[in-house]
């Protein structure tokens, strides 16, 4: 994650601005937006997948002699007799626009290609390993959504004094480093105090301080975000209306306030799921966790491009799947937005 | 969320009067005085933070205690003391001296990066901001293809492709912070071109070049100062995310992510190996941070 509140920025537009309702005329029905939405989103990911497809061909030095090399772990010439069979089985000498189609019709099929250094099918590596981040990633999210919100209900619009300490934490826990966390977290708790195994493996009790180091500085971006909504909407007439009639505070908070902050951390959330994996592979790394993580930088060291390609190709999946996602459910719970649009 | 600077500037009163359209309004002296007596404490321990940070990058020989080579024999590994402010490594090379000393590649990492970055970022955002509809379309497109790539994993397949070095490392960073920054600057040229002043210039009949050059990028970037400091920070930190995997500087250097990656099998015996270096990274980010806000926020006050 980043230092910065900068990359907010790039969340998906945020309806927490108080746009004044327009009346009149809907301009575009739920369905067609929707359906925009689903085009750009496959836009996006063929996109995507024919940029990766440009980096693999483009690499510099002949692909044939890498991959014998980094197999035999030597760096040699290679002659024509040895590279012959390699070009011929990855389809090297192929015209690229042929190379190209092979490469999307592929995709089309769920293939993504041949791993360079395990000679298997990059989808048997990814999907040997994908379980452990998938788990660390959503419980990270899990965590990071339950910090967030009993801090709001906690501190939000509270004595000034208590709000500005926890904003002051929030943009701290913001701007903290993975790997710096992920270390803390494993000095202090795993080896003085004891609590957690220095190695993690893929148990329970190894699933609690990875989950922490994604989870805590997301906590910080998400309740920076959602404090703005929270407290703007504790000002709203219905607040009042709800106080009048004799609601307690705790229960206006739960009950309607929090309601409207979820909106902003929904849209950052779907922002943030590209970032998670990212972070997933810091903290496998840190906590020698299984995952997609430790594969990804065996691959990049091995220059294993279909996997690294195929790792990145998933991720940017499922970022535009989680931001179609949250799109959707936007215009579907949102009637302004769509008018806005 | 500030981040993104967005106020219009104001149309200087003499617009209309005068031939040529004063390209930015000028501070007055009172305002900025007023200003600096309103500085935040945080800003002030920044500002000495970045100034120690400017004084190791230049002559670290003023702040090291030690040698950042020298082996002390029989105390590797030896915890934070008098003796060794951060302790010492496996060599027995003092830490606090080679954080220092590495102090100058790690600020030029960031400054690259950011650099490069932001300069990606003022090309195409402008470009989609001046260049007509169909310009605007393509760029914000690709813009959103490269938001589907995390940061960290685009460098990565950078990394696997041309092979871990710091040229990398820089190329691979800037690409990744650009697309924010590039919605950023296009946000901003767009605010300007349709403010008055411009269409003050316009209305006088000044050459379109004359009135981009003039009028719309000095105004349109002098925000960019804030963001070039938040960009250093922020690519500080995510080089050294990617040393910290043993995609950085290699370790004989006192780079600082170098010395993470060097640290990281003591983690059990030597904590401060790790943690220390770690420190000295976040804290040069939040540095840049704070003086990145405070310039933005002071630039947008003069206005």
């Amino acid at each position: 994650m980043s230092v910065t509140t900068e990359t907010l920025t790039t969340a998906p537009a945020q309806p927490s601005s108080p746009e004044p309702v327009r009346r009149g005329r809907p301009v575009t029905s739920t369905a067609a937006l929707i359906g925009k939405k689903v085009l750009g989103a496959l836009f996006v990911i063929w996109a995507a997948a024919s940029i990766t497809f440009l980096i693999q061909s483009l690499l510099p030095g002949d692909r044939a002699t890498l991959l014998l090399n980094q197999q035999t772990g030597q760096v040699q010439e290679r002659s024509a007799e040895e590279l012959a069979p390699i070009n011929e089985q990855f389809g090297f000498d192929d015209p690229l626009l042929v190379q190209y189609v092979t490469f999307l019709g592929g995709l089309l099929r769920g293939d993504l290609g041949i791993s360079y250094t395990l000679y298997q099918p990059v989808t048997t590596v990814i999907g040997d390993q994908i379980v452990p981040t998938l788990v660390l990633t959503f419980t990270a999210l899990a965590v990071a959504w339950a910090l967030a919100i009993v801090l709001l209900l906690l501190t939000a619009r509270r004595a000034p004094w208590v709000s500005r300490i926890f904003s002051g934490l929030e943009s701290a826990a913001a701007a903290l480093p993975q790997y710096w966390l992920g270390i803390i977290l494993l000095v202090v708790f795993s080896l003085w105090l004891g609590l957690f195994p220095v190695v993690s493996g893929s148990g329970t009790a190894g699933l609690v301080l990875p989950a922490l180091t994604l989870g805590i500085p997301l906590a910080g971006f998400l309740a920076q975000v959602m404090r703005a909504e929270f407290e703007r909407t504790m000002d709203e007439p219905f607040v009042l209306t709800a106080r009048a009639r004799g609601m307690s505070d705790g229960g206006v908070r739960l009950r309607h306030v929090l309601r409207h902050s979820l909106l902003p951390g929904l849209s950052l959330t779907g922002w943030a799921v590209g970032a998670q994996f990212s972070a997933a592979v810091i903290a496998e790394n840190v906590f020698a966790r299984p995952g997609l993580g430790r594969v990804l930088v065996t691959a990049v060291n091995g220059r294993d491009l279909p996997v690294v390609c195929g790792v990145v190709m998933l991720v940017a999946l499922v970022y535009v799947i989680t931001n179609l996602i949250v799109d959707t459910a936007y215009i579907l719970v949102d009637p302004r937005l769509k008018e806005a649009a | 969320m500030t981040a993104q600077p967005q106020s219009q500037p104001r149309i200087p009163a003499d617009a209309g009067t005068t031939g040529g359209v004063p390209a930015a309004p000028h501070p007055a002296g009172p305002v900025q005085s007023a200003t600096w007596r309103r500085v935040p404490v945080t800003v002030w321990i920044a500002g000495v933070f970045a100034g120690l940070l400017l004084l190791a990058a230049f002559a670290p020989g003023v702040l090291a205690t030690h040698d950042p080579r020298a082996i002390t024999l029989g105390s590797p590994l030896a915890a934070p003391s008098w003796e060794h402010w951060f302790g010492t490594d496996q060599s027995g090379r003092d830490l606090y001296s080679r954080i220092v000393h590495g102090t100058t590649q790690s600020l030029l990492i960031g400054l690259g990066s950011a650099a490069v970055g932001v300069g990606l970022a003022v090309v195409f955002g402008s470009w989609a901001a001046l260049g007509g509809r169909w310009a605007d379309a393509v760029i914000g497109r690709a813009i959103e293809v490269l938001f589907a790539f995390p940061i960290l994993l685009l460098a990565m397949v950078f990394i696997a492709v041309y092979g871990p070095s710091v040229q990398t490392l820089i190329l691979a960073v800037g690409l990744g912070i650009a697309p924010g920054y590039a919605r950023m600057v296009r946000a901003q040229v767009m605010s300007v071109r349709r403010s008055g002043y411009v269409q003050a210039a316009q209305a006088l009949g000044h050459h379109p070049g004359r009135v981009l050059a003039q009028h719309i990028l000095p105004n349109a970037l002098r925000p960019l100062l804030a963001v070039l400091t938040l960009g250093i920070g922020q690519s500080i930190v995510w080089a050294s995310g990617l040393a910290f995997l043993g995609f950085g500087v290699a370790p004989p250097s006192p780079e600082w992510g170098a010395l993470l990656e060097a640290g990281r099998p003591y983690i059990i015996e030597a904590w401060w190996l790790e943690i220390i270096p770690g420190l000295a990274v976040l804290a040069t980010a939040l540095t840049a941070t704070v003086l990145g806000k405070f310039v933005e926020s002071t630039l947008e006050g003069e206005r």
